[in-house]
């Protein structure tokens, strides 16, 4: 588990990486910690998979990309092959099973309306026409994919 | 719209920075560029809104937030405004979204809940319900995550 430590430095690095030469010793000095503590702490908190990455997260619209969210009804015994189908789409980054009769809910993010069009034609037939909702945002009233510790 | 600089820098910042004491260096030298420049050129993409976060990412499951329910909320039309930004303004609601409808599907406004456990999901949602003053809604958990990853742009 985390510790009061790990908190601190994880609500800290969850965006604004300093841009600096040495942004880890600039997060230290923030915080209280060596430089060398930090990178100690971040890189056991990604060797434990609570740390997915240290990277950038991008604005898909502002790169000019389209996004949607995308439900299917899936009978119970083809999830597991209908989930695998839909995975080996590159544009799909989040694939989840929720508990409603539409039981799989996925995000498409595509270069083009009309390549997420074409993709999600492309998409029911591989799947074999199962009813499909399709989702996207008509308004943003939050996105902040961080977490208070 | 980006030139190839850029395209490349934002590239290589949808992969892993490595974890030494200077990643920029590093990955100025990969670039082939000075690493003034690349500082420069990032602060210019955040600036415009290109990188909306640049940082740790975390698998918040691991990390102790094992709640996590859509909710998606049927609101009178009129009401979206209203109810999106109560909604909104709850540290537990991480992404809100309105979304159409279909004939099958009544809902208009989506929120996605974090916290540390299911009953801690439930209470909070019943609190928001309370709050925005509306009972027609649906709590959809997480049974099963199949895939959970950054997106690749310009791949």
């Amino acid at each position: 588990m985390l510790n009061e430590r790990d908190r601190q430095l994880l609500n800290r690095l969850q965006s604004h990486l300093p841009l600096k030469s040495n942004p880890f010793q600039a997060v230290g000095e923030e915080l209280g910690m060596t430089e060398t503590e930090v990178l100690e702490r971040l890189s056991r908190l990604k060797q434990k998979g609570i740390i997915r990455r240290i990277g950038a997260s991008m604005n898909s619209q502002s790169l000019g990309y389209v996004s949607t969210l995308v439900a299917l009804k899936v009978p119970e015994g083809r999830l597991m092959e209908v989930a695998g189908l839909i995975n080996q789409f590159p544009g799909v980054t989040h694939n989840y099973q929720r508990n409603h009769t539409y039981n799989l809910w996925f995000t498409l993010i595509s270069p083009s309306q009309q390549e997420l069009e074409g993709t999600l034609k492309e998409l029911q037939k591989r799947v074999g026409n199962l009813p499909l909702l399709n989702l996207p945002a008509r308004r943003l009233f939050k996105i902040r994919a961080e977490f208070v510790f | 719209m980006f030139s190839a600089q850029e395209i490349a820098i934002i590239k290589r910042l949808q992969e892993d920075l490595p974890l030494v004491p200077q990643p920029y260096a590093v990955l100025a030298t990969q670039l082939g560029i000075s690493e003034a420049d690349l500082l420069k050129c990032i602060e210019q993409l955040q600036a415009q809104g290109v990188i909306r976060r640049l940082g740790a990412i975390l698998r918040h499951r691991q990390a102790g937030m094992q709640g996590n329910v859509m909710v998606v909320w049927r609101v009178p039309p009129a009401e979206i405004n209203r109810v999106g930004e109560i909604l909104a303004r709850s540290p537990a609601v991480t992404h809100c979204y309105e979304r159409p409808t279909a004939p099958d599907w009544p809902y208009n406004l989506y929120s996605m809940v974090h916290a540390r456990d299911e009953i801690e999901c439930r209470s909070i949602v019943q609190d928001l319900a309370l709050q925005v003053g509306l009972e027609d809604y649906q709590l959809l958990f997480t049974v099963k995550e199949f895939k959970k990853t950054s997106m690749h742009y310009f791949a």
